[in-house]
């Protein structure tokens, strides 16, 4: 794509803009569907209708909300720390987006082949707990800083469990590029990780539970990452109001909103290339049966969004099922239960991959 | 050791059945009634805004006077002998011009002790219950038939015939005194 781009310009700053648009399409719309499809979902959970009078089926109401929020006055209390309230929202959604950068879109649409992928969107992501901090911080809020303090605690601890797992999968893969994860997993289901990897053999089967496992932990961790429900304690909007943007609004509150549903994309992206078989189709290529070769990376970006939208909505399932969790819950879940498992379903999967 | 499996087990297996409930309930229709567009069927005996039938008043006064709160206010002229008013669906005889009727429904606890007495039933609820109004004064519904100045009309034509009647009566009167006077 990069590649495509720099020919067509000869600009690499202009090649690197026009690919970097792509993510960031997706980001927004992202955003503007997964609000909609949260306020759907909660209402059919709930039978209740849901908006319904913007537009057909209250189809324009995100886009209300977002004409709404660019109108808004940028109120700010007295007493903030202005620099760090000025660019918390900003590197939120900087650490948010950038994780996107490594993520294969589909086998032509990928930002960067970087062989070292998975270890930068791990460490890329953990950029958000600092523009909360910052946020939560400069707010001058109690109710900010009680936020930003969870959310610290909160999204330090469960990175362990998510890095324990995705380690498991680097040792049974060789590899931490994302792109070569998903051609691992290519053409049908069941060479999906879940199921226990392309290479067929009775480490195959014997891997396919501790794989499940690995998946309900790293779902549960990363889903606390994000700080969803029932891991919302950092805005727990009963609690804290809402939390680290307490004091934040109109755009700046949409920063954190869009960085919120940026995050939620790409953590189902990281779950479904890891375990998924990531952009790869689960039943093979219209294209390669019908002899067209274009067709295929359509294919593919339709499978990756598909899969990254259905860990979405298991997400907003999740959310209106479960209350939240409190705090010490949060804690003994991620110390005492997930990272034990993650390191006993390391060692295993260690083992297994060394049959 | 065996609790801590435990409750792995419970944690994972309670979820599922959340998420199961949850899954089910994402398929039930909505039980919301969208109001403005939907309406509910009202029970067969509320009490809404009051509706009066005026070719069957006979404005007797009646409902006016066990209203509560005096809301309802009724003024009537007497008709004149060759007028003629008509009866009301049960066969009652108008005698009256009903000149004014007005309901305050500002002031209306819609009680429905009015519309018992009335002996021709022209008063009664309707299921009409959404007439908020800006002005108080737009809540007083004026349901008299006549306009302004037909009930002048009728009040005049009245007081013309009283006036008359007044002036035979004052003629019999002095009429015998006359006769008394000639027979004298």
């Amino acid at each position: 794509m990069y590649q495509y781009f720099y020919d067509l310009t000869g600009n690499t700053i202009l090649a690197t803009l026009i690919v970097a648009v792509f993510p960031l399409v997706n980001v927004l719309i992202v955003a503007l569907i997964g609000v909609y499809l949260e306020r759907k979902v909660s209402a059919w959970i709930q039978d209740r209708v849901g908006p319904n009078r913007t537009g057909p089926f209250g189809l324009f109401q995100t886009v209300a909300d977002f004409v709404k929020m660019l109108q808004k006055e940028d109120a700010t209390a007295k007493d903030i720390d202005s620099k760090l309230y000025n660019i918390a929202p900003v590197l939120v959604f900087t650490g948010s987006f950038a994780a996107y950068a490594a993520i294969p879109f589909s086998s032509k649409l990928i930002g960067s082949e970087a062989e070292v992928g998975l270890f930068y969107v791990i460490a890329i992501s953990s950029l958000v707990v600092g523009g909360i901090l910052m946020a939560g911080w400069s707010s001058n809020n109690k109710y900010s800083l009680l936020g930003a303090m969870r959310s610290a605690a909160q999204i330090i601890s469960y990175e362990i469990p998510t890095a324990i797992i995705v380690l498991s999968i680097v040792m049974l893969t060789g590899t931490l590029s994302l792109d070569k994860i998903s051609n691992m997993q290519t053409a049908y289901f069941w060479n999906w990780n879940i199921f226990g990897g392309a290479e067929f053999g009775i480490t195959k089967f014997l891997l396919i539970p501790f794989m499940i496992v690995g998946f309900i932990i790293i779902f549960i961790s990363t889903l606390a990452e994000v700080n969803r429900t029932p891991f919302d304690i950092p805005e727990a909007e009963s609690e804290l109001v809402a939390g680290y943007f307490t004091e934040y609004c109109g755009m700046k509150w949409a920063m954190f909103m869009l960085s919120e549903y940026g995050n939620m994309f790409a953590v189902s992206a990281i779950v479904s290339i890891l375990f998924f078989g990531g952009y790869h189709s689960p039943i093979g290529y219209l294209g390669n049966t019908l002899g067209i070769e274009w067709l295929i990376p359509f294919e593919q970006a339709f499978w990756f969004l598909a899969k990254g939208w259905f860990f979405i909505l298991v997400q907003m399932w999740l959310r209106w099922t479960l209350p939240r969790l409190r705090v010490d819950q949060l804690m003994s879940l991620c110390w005492k239960y997930l990272i034990p498992y993650a390191f006993v379903n390391l060692i295993i999967i260690g083992v297994i991959s060394l049959l | 050791m065996k609790e801590y499996f435990r409750n792995t087990w419970l944690g994972i297996y309670t979820v599922l059945v959340g998420m199961k409930i949850t899954f089910k309930h994402l398929f039930t229709p909505a039980v919301t009634i969208q109001y403005p567009e939907v309406k509910l069927k009202l029970p067969e005996r509320e009490r809404n805004r009051l509706y009066v039938n005026m070719d069957d008043c006979i404005g007797c006064d009646q409902c006016s006077r066990a209203c509560p709160v005096s809301c309802i206010e009724i003024e009537t002229v007497k008709s004149i002998p060759g007028e003629d008013l008509g009866v009301t669906s049960n066969g009652k005889k108008k005698a009256l011009w009903v000149t004014k009727f007005n309901i305050d429904f500002a002031k209306c606890c819609y009680c429905q002790l009015c519309v018992f007495p009335c002996p021709t039933e022209c008063i009664y609820m309707t299921d009409i219950f959404e007439f908020s109004e800006y002005d108080r004064n737009n809540l007083v519904y004026k349901f008299a038939t006549l306009s302004e100045e037909e009930a002048q009309e009728k009040k005049l034509n009245f007081e013309k015939f009283t006036a008359e009647k007044e002036a035979q009566k004052a003629a019999a009167a002095a009429k015998p005194k006359d006769d008394q006077k000639t027979a004298s």
